[in-house]
């Protein structure tokens, strides 16, 4: 027996698999990647990963309100989880066993009113867990069934749409190189998402003045899209406290306390960045102010795993985010490296996990699609999980020059990769912000980007306030 | 390039060739990963020093710093070959000699301590087996498409066993075509001077080194924030 019995275990042929508790199901019923190899959690063989999805299938939803696997008096996410928990909204869902849900999910009872509703009703651990027992499609399917819509300057994740993040970054954060990048990536229809710069200084007034480049941009051509400098959360408290113009706080967060705490944050940390942000009003038809950043292996890098698996602490990270209504939380998916994600086969398989989770959840959810140059994976790679993931819904995807960060050392997606999903799938940029393009006479009244001449605007205009 | 950067094994003889010429003492160490394919896929093996390495910098503690308190390392700079080697052999050495240009005169660099298959923390332990009050490692980074040779700078003050990155102030894309030796250098030991005023690095730790000296601002300040 599973679940109720507190005993966990599986016969298959001649064999019974045991299982020390919930935890130990979950990480040996999850698909193989070198983190949970790494963490020492994996099954070892692909019968006792079976055996541990069978025995993971008898387990009834609630079991997971009962054992709680990371301890509610240790750990803050686990008490956010549960204390948040919205028992109502379970109530439609708090009969089945994961292999139900599972079959609840794919079916057509789930409509996409009925999974906003039990969102909330929805713990991490409850997605992360069927998500191990679905294939890729299965993932795609249901995701793609999920709505969250978010607002600031503009509307992101209403269906048919995909937005960008425009990531001008630059080695030296030098104000002309990151121009360049952000005229480059506007010409091309990215940026309705955000624009935001990962900074290569913490330096404040180098940082106050990268607010301003950009926030000067968007005043001057009335773009109705929002930036994000992504600096630790402090020092953005900080520059609010200076006076900066801040649209969206940025953090990057993860599934546990302990994680969080090798970050230099908790959730009250964030409660009282979101706060500074919101007493700003710099959000036109919307509230959410919030930009996260996630990844698996996060938390195992910061010996801060309990011994659950990756893809769960993920899915954690994900109550915390749901907490704070974010516009935009990003999976920067193959990003932490091989020794949590091995090859282009595991980060696919994780991007689909993660995206699904956070949708399921109730959370905006985007992916960095990307890869670093020690990992088995190529562009190819890309090319494959950006396409199943604008075929699920994908709320937003990176674009930057050439696909190749210049700043952060890694391989993601580039402006043409969303140009690309637009035009394959039919799908269009936030409607206010295609508005604009149409207005700028950057894409024409078919949804298509125009040749853009030396005398447009942008670049007219642009490049004198950056004269040195 | 970038891919061939994280397999090519750093030559360190020429490295220490060049530090030699420089004036510098080095020591060499190595990480508890034997080899790149287990770098890649245990991190934890790379952030400690193999037996060897720990005994020869006991030993070289017990030798030198012992008896000799006054002589103890301010700063200690160790070299990781971390993702790219290519970025050491290119970078590491030109940035020390900027470092050795630059640092205050009455500060005690130590020896150069060269880590292979190493990652960031490793330069922890060697730190505290060397009893440094500051250690600054100067690693590989990732290497991209276009930046294969990038170095990374990270500082831990009073580095210890079990540091988290939550300790350390980081500088990235140390190279010509991103921040210059010299700037680099600088920045560093900003860096230094304003852990060593607060005690600490890392979050609470601010880089304003562009806002003028840092005895303006009241630590208390920094810290609250």
């Amino acid at each position: 027996m599973c679940g109720d019995t507190m005993s966990y275990k599986h016969t298959l042929g001649v064999q019974t698999y045991e299982f020390r508790d919930l935890k130990d199901v979950m990480a040996k019923a999850s698909p193989a990647r070198s983190g949970d190899y790494l963490a020492g959690v994996a099954a070892a063989t692909y019968v006792e990963r079976m055996a541990a999805r069978m025995c993971l299938a008898d387990v009834p939803l609630a079991q997971f309100l009962q054992e709680l696997l990371i301890p509610y008096e240790s750990d803050e996410v686990t008490r956010l989880i549960i204390d948040t928990h919205d028992k109502q909204a379970f109530a439609e869902i708090s009969h089945l066993t994961v292999a139900d849900f599972r079959n609840w999910l794919l079916s057509d009872i789930a409509t996409t009113e009925t999974l906003a509703r039990v969102a909330r009703g929805i713990t991490p651990e409850m997605a992360a867990a069927v998500s191990k027992l679905m294939r890729n499609q299965d993932l795609i399917l249901v995701a793609k069934k999920c709505s969250v819509i978010t607002r600031f300057r503009n509307t992101i994740g209403l269906a048919g749409h995909i937005s960008a993040r425009l990531q001008p970054n630059h080695p030296t954060d030098d104000p002309r190189g990151i121009a360049a990048s952000l005229i480059d990536g506007l010409l091309y229809g990215s940026g309705d998402a955000v624009i935001g710069i990962n900074p290569a200084t913490d330096n404040l007034s180098a940082l106050m003045e990268l607010y301003y480049l950009v926030d000067g941009v968007i005043q001057q051509f009335e773009i109705p899209t929002q930036s994000c400098i992504l600096t630790h959360v402090t020092n953005q408290i900080q520059l609010i406290e200076k006076g900066a113009p801040v649209d969206l706080v940025f953090q990057s967060i993860a599934g546990t306390e302990l994680a969080n705490k090798s970050f230099g944050i908790d959730i009250a940390l964030l409660a009282e960045a979101r706060d500074a942000a919101l007493s700003l009003k710099r959000g036109t038809i919307g509230d959410n102010v919030m930009y996260f950043e996630t990844g698996q292996g996060s938390a195992l890098s910061a010996n801060a795993n309990h011994g659950v698996d990756q893809q769960t602490c993920e899915a954690r990270a994900y109550a915390i985010a749901r907490h704070l209504s974010p516009l935009l939380t990003n999976t920067v998916v193959g990003f932490i490296g091989p020794e949590y994600l091995y090859d282009g086969k595991q980060i696919i398989r994780a991007g689909l996990e993660d995206h699904f989770c956070g949708k399921l959840l109730g959370v905006p959810l985007g992916c960095d699609v990307c890869y670093t140059n020690h990992a088995e994976a190529d562009q190819d790679d890309m090319d494959t999980l950006m396409t199943l993931l604008a075929n699920a819904g994908l709320t937003f995807l990176m674009g930057i020059p050439g696909a190749d960060d210049i700043m952060l050392n890694y391989q993601t997606t580039s402006f043409h990769d969303t140009l690309y999903l637009r035009k394959i799938l039919g799908l269009k940029a936030a409607p206010e912000f295609e508005q604009w393009l149409k207005k700028m006479n950057i894409m024409d009244s078919a949804g298509q980007v125009r040749p853009i001449s030396q005398q447009h605007p942008l670049l007219q205009q642009f490049p004198n306030r950056l004269a040195p | 390039m970038a891919r061939d950067a994280v397999h090519l094994a750093l030559d360190v003889n020429s490295l220490t060739d060049q530090l030699h010429a420089q004036g510098l003492t080095t020591l060499q160490v190595h990480s508890r990963a034997t080899d790149r394919h287990s770098y890649l896929l245990r991190p934890d093996l790379g952030r400690r020093l193999d037996e060897t390495s720990v005994s020869l910098l006991q030993q070289y503690s017990q030798h030198h710093y012992f008896h000799h308190p006054e002589k103890n390392i301010d700063l200690l700079l160790v070299i990781g070959d971390g993702l790219s080697s290519t970025a050491v052999s290119q970078q590491a050495a030109k940035l020390i000699a900027e470092i050795q240009l630059q640092i205050p005169p009455h500060w005690n660099l130590g020896p150069i301590v060269i880590a292979q298959q190493a990652r960031v923390a490793l330069a922890d332990e060697a730190s505290e087996l060397l009893n440094a009050r500051m250690v600054a490692m100067l690693i590989g980074e990732r290497p991209g498409l276009s930046s294969p040779d990038s170095l990374g700078i990270y500082l831990t003050y009073n580095a210890k066993l079990g540091c988290t990155d939550a300790d350390r102030n980081c500088i990235s894309n140390v190279r010509p075509e991103g921040l210059v030796y010299a700037a680099a250098a600088k920045k560093l030991l900003w860096l230094c001077a304003a852990a060593l005023r607060m005690q600490c690095s890392g979050i609470a730790l601010k880089d304003e080194s562009d806002t003028g000296s840092f005895i303006a601002v009241a630590p208390a300040s920094l810290t609250e924030g």
